[in-house]
């Protein structure tokens, strides 16, 4: 009886449970498993070829003595902090002015947001060429008669993360403005009435009144700009290769030259692994303020 | 049907010995600049002659960028016919397990043994008695390549060793120029700085810390004047912006630096540039101050492939890579030297026989990929280009270097 | 975040109209055309640098126009441009891409609808557990899951080969398909469906026959978010790639441009930048207000 009614519960649904392997395949093999996977052989000494041969938290002291991962994880935290600020401020201002019931609004908005169809790699490279020392911006602005003037952030070591910025911004700014329209959109009319009446200046109303209300918005907005921050790969690859020196390396470049030219997996797998607990630390808090909040209310 | 199979079976017959020897391999190299595209293309050619076919898989970007792909595809069952690497340890856990292709028989049967010279480089092939790679061509990376116009239009004489190089820098850079080209990449930091240990530091000291492995040496005061030299030699690479090492060749090629440490493979880019040896540009092997090489250079591997066929190709390409025909061709375009001594280069040029003179006297050292492994070589090109292009003080880089050539113990 | 979305396309809400000619309107709209110089200028410089002669890009002039007129540069990116000895230039990688993106972008889209019509229609125990683990994978870094993924497609044999790439892309694609058909999914009348069911329609009949042309807008979304993504993606084409012959475009353009012979062709490499570009370009422009319905859907919001 009671392996009958069993059965019949794993029946009911078939087709549609058919229908989710892929997805139950994806979410518990690919995304949990081979993220365990990982972590687990990060203990190990794995060169070449993974194998089960446990050093304990031998890959982890090496990777924070190591100095290029230093210098990733701390050219990480420089342009994830700016890159996080001046995305979110722009895309902001921007969608602000372009809510002004302007003319021309699809006009601006296709220019603002046409650069984040194209690729890391084209940003990367047509940015590279515009900041090219020798015949770049640097050069026009020499040969308009201002001789001494410098501009060549990405051959110099202190400079470079803001050629990446420059770039990155370009790229993505037009994407989080288009969010924020969105929110701003979705501000109920009466609110401006009501600030209308009370005489409050628009300006104000903004910062006082919208921004409070748009918190939904600024946190996923946050969440996405961050989690794009961390896989930061191709741009720099294709702008700066990690160059001047090691002045750019990013940590997802250390993880593919460990695990791929350096033939030590192990430390490839501890790098990556140090990634996702970054990940998780901007993960966790949000998903607690997003859904732990829901069940409460 | 019946005389269509007939006819089948007869066009069969007839193709097959021909199919039996034409067999298509795919090699993959790293081989992609001007000077070593024309070194490939004699290998190509040769190994088309010979009935069989070359299918070129060169990948761009340095061994760096080309090794894990090499590797990936080996380890990942998709293996290409041979593959180049540096000899060494680059392939030896490929070897370990059991995926490259044993050339022993090859190797007796053209008496590799004792044609190939120095023996170092058969035995860098060597894991437990068998053969495993044919080396093609013995590259030194310790030379310093300078610009004789760059001295000329200053009036000064070209230098003839490394300390008069850094002497005259001042005055390079006073006529506007860089004194010393270096790309971005890590190994060529890794290159510039082992070719100042030997140049500055002298054989032995090299040989005891990377052969004996006496971290006491490395840590010590003779090595400490090694990195001074070097925190000195980055003053005079500044300037230089380039990312690949033919770009800094370049420079020097058309005069914009006066000088680079680079392998002897830049040679084929000043020979691509149609410059002479002697008269347009100079080179200085060991950087002027130990006459000596460290042979290391390029071999082809053979990953297993399970099909006779083209294993017979493998071997036959194997045994041609080291026929002396094949050797002159190709070195003479790479600006390599060839891995035996019976062959005739008359056709050299001043530098290589600079090279070859070298190699006659024996003064001989293995190369940093011999002794150590890929893991360590990445960690101190991440030191030595982190060195290169910061101020990182010389006691500070030193200290690191040991405890990086300490975790490859 | 798709409703949300919709909003957007609404009209300004702002404040009340202005007098044309105030000062505010000229800080305004001077602002905006400032910043729309910014956002523009990367394309101009492109474009102009790729109809130049070296000679002419050589005298440093990168905003101006090109003297004389060339399209040389775009036709040695697109046929004659080098990587190793193979100089048939970027159409080769181009190709390689189509073939990538084309299966890639079906896959995805069937796989992903079906599972949104089976989270919202079909639900069975643990379903929103799977759905809530895809939704977080979403985050995890690439590189945590690169090298398990290599040994699985190895395991496979199809390791290195397009196939194995598409299988890649549908898998990484999911989280962000099944979250839109999903959304999409709940939107549409369950009364629907509750009707189909009482006339004995199973889970692929209702699948087939209601959902599917219902949902038109939102494949059509979909398929811009998936063809500029999978179009635009580089780590997995060189990680999953290990033939140079069938490098995707953004990795040929990457070794054509960063690695070089000789002198760099600053006019090609901006050719072929802009020629590996043009696709998603061309969708952007085309597509207009649903590329902003796309990506706003994109950004993942439950």
């Amino acid at each position: 009886m009671a392996t009958s009614s069993r059965g019949a519960r794993v029946f009911r649904n078939l087709n549609a449970k058919i229908a989710a392997i892929p997805m139950i395949f994806t979410a518990v093999v690919v995304f949990a498993g081979f993220s365990v996977w990982t972590v687990v052989y990060s203990f190990t000494n794995s060169k070449l070829l993974p194998k089960a041969n446990f050093v304990g938290l031998d890959q982890y002291e090496r990777l924070w003595s190591n100095s290029r991962w230093l210098i990733s994880i701390q050219n990480l935290m420089i342009y994830g902090a700016l890159a996080l600020v001046f995305t979110i401020v722009i895309g902001f201002v921007l969608a602000v002015l372009m809510d002004q019931k302007i003319r021309f609004e699809d006009t601006f908005r296709t220019i603002m947001l046409y650069p984040f169809a194209l690729s890391f790699i084209v940003t990367g490279l047509a940015w590279q060429w515009i900041l090219n020392p020798q015949l770049g911006i640097q050069n026009v602005i020499r040969e308009m008669g201002w001789t001494s003037f410098t501009f060549d952030p990405l051959n110099n070591p202190d400079l470079v993360l803001y050629g990446l910025l420059i770039a990155g911004l370009w790229q993505g700014t037009g994407f989080v403005m288009c969010i924020m329209l969105a929110g701003l959109r979705g501000i109920d009319e009466d609110i401006w009435k009501a600030t209308r009446v009370d005489g409050i200046g628009t300006w104000k109303t903004y910062i006082v009144v919208i921004i409070p209300m748009m918190r939904p918005v600024f946190i996923t907005t946050l969440v996405l700009v961050a989690a794009g921050i961390i896989k930061l790969y191709d741009l720099v690859i294709a702008q700066t290769s990690g160059g001047p020196g090691n002045a750019s390396q990013v940590p997802a470049m250390y993880v593919y030259s460990y695990m791929f030219q350096a033939q030590n997996l192990a430390q490839g797998f501890a790098a990556s692994t140090m990634m996702l607990l970054t990940v998780l630390i901007v993960l966790i808090p949000w998903a607690y303020l997003e859904f732990g909040g829901k069940k409460n209310g | 049907m019946k005389t269509w199979k007939l006819a089948a079976g007869l066009m069969l017959t007839v193709a097959l010995p021909q199919a039996g020897f034409a067999t298509d391999l795919e090699i993959t190299h790293w081989w992609t600049s001007g000077g070593e595209a024309a070194a490939v293309a004699e290998l190509a050619k040769a190994f088309d002659a010979s009935g069989d076919k070359w299918i070129d898989g060169a990948i761009a970007g340095g061994g760096d960028t080309a090794r894990p792909v090499m590797i990936s595809r080996i380890t990942g069952g998709d293996p290409m016919g041979a593959t180049q690497f540096n000899h060494g340890q680059q392939a030896m856990e490929l070897v370990e397990a059991g995926l490259m292709l044993d050339l022993t028989d090859v190797a007796e049967a053209n008496d590799w043994k004792n044609k190939i010279y120095p023996p170092s480089l058969l035995d860098a092939c060597t894991v437990d008695g068998k053969v495993y790679c044919a080396p093609v061509n013995i590259h030194s990376p310790e030379w310093l390549w300078l610009s004789n116009k760059v001295y000329n239009d200053l009036g000064i004489p070209v230098p003839t060793n490394w300390t008069e190089f850094v002497a005259t820098a001042p005055q390079v850079e006073a006529a506007g120029k860089i004194p010393l080209a270096l790309g971005n990449q890590p190994w060529q930091s890794n290159l510039a700085f082992g070719a100042i240990t030997v140049g500055i530091g002298g054989l032995e000291l090299w040989k005891k810390v990377n052969v004996e492995k006496d971290m006491e040496a490395a840590a010590g005061p003779e090595m400490a004047a090694v990195f001074q030299a070097a925190a000195d030699a980055r003053k005079l690479a500044a300037k230089s912006t380039v990312q690949d090492w033919n770009q800094a060749t370049n420079m020097v090629i058309t005069g914009e630096a006066a000088g680079q440490i680079m392998g002897d493979w830049a040679q084929g880019e000043f020979a691509v540039a149609g410059k002479v040896a002697g008269t347009d540009y100079t080179c200085l092997p060991g950087l002027g101050m130990n006459a000596y090489l460290s042979t290391g250079g390029d071999a082809f591997y053979f990953p297993k492939l399970d099909d006779p066929e083209k294993e017979a190709a493998q071997k036959r390409l194997a045994a041609l890579l080291v026929s002396p025909e094949v050797q002159v061709a190709f070195n003479l375009k790479k600006g390599s030297l060839p891995i035996r001594g019976d062959v005739d280069l008359a056709a050299a040029n001043d530098c290589m026989k600079k090279g070859l003179e070298v190699l006659a006297s024996g003064n001989l050292l293995p190369t940093s990929d011999m002794v150590w492994s890929p893991d360590v070589q990445t960690q101190a090109g991440d030191l030595m280009v982190e060195f290169w292009k910061t101020d990182m003080s010389p006691e500070d880089a030193q200290a690191k270097w040991v405890e990086i050539l300490q975790s490859g113990l | 975040m798709v409703d949300a979305s919709v909003n957007a396309m609404a009209g300004p809400r702002g404040s009340k109209p202005q007098r044309r000619f105030s000062s505010r309107n000229l800080m305004l709209y001077g602002t905006l055309i400032v910043v729309s110089l910014y956002y523009i200028l990367p394309l101009w410089v492109m474009v102009m640098t790729s109809l130049k002669g070296m000679p002419e890009v050589r005298l440093g002039n990168i905003f101006g126009p090109p003297l004389e007129v060339t399209f040389q540069p775009w036709v040695k990116a697109w046929s004659e441009a080098c990587t190793g000895l193979n100089c048939d230039g970027l159409s080769r990688g181009f190709w390689n891409s189509v073939q990538i993106t084309v299966p890639s972008v079906i896959l995805s889209i069937i796989v992903a609808s079906v599972n949104g019509y089976a989270l919202i229609n079909w639900r069975f125990k643990g379903s929103e557990v799977f759905f809530t683990i895809l939704i977080f994978g979403s985050f995890i870094p690439y590189q945590v899951m690169l090298y398990p993924m290599v040994v699985m497609l190895r395991e496979m044999g199809i390791y290195g080969t397009l196939t194995g790439l598409v299988i890649v892309h549908t898998i990484f694609g999911m989280p962000i398909l099944t979250l839109l058909f999903r959304n999409y999914f709940a939107s549409i009348p369950e009364e629907l469906f509750k009707a189909a069911r009482v006339d004995g329609a199973g889970f692929w009949g209702i699948y087939f026959n209601i959902m599917l042309p219902m949902s038109l807008p939102i494949f059509v979304v979909a398929l811009i978010l998936q063809i500029t993504g999978i179009w635009n993606d580089f780590l997995f084409g060189v990680v999953f790639i290990s033939k140079a012959d069938n490098y995707p475009m953004t990795v040929q353009l990457n070794n054509i441009v960063n690695s070089v012979q000789g002198v760099k062709e600053y006019n090609v490499n901006m050719a072929a930048t802009m020629l590996t570009g043009l696709v998603p370009l061309i969708i952007y422009f085309i597509s207009g207000k649903l590329f902003v319905r796309g990506i706003a859907a994109g950004a993942v919001k439950g």
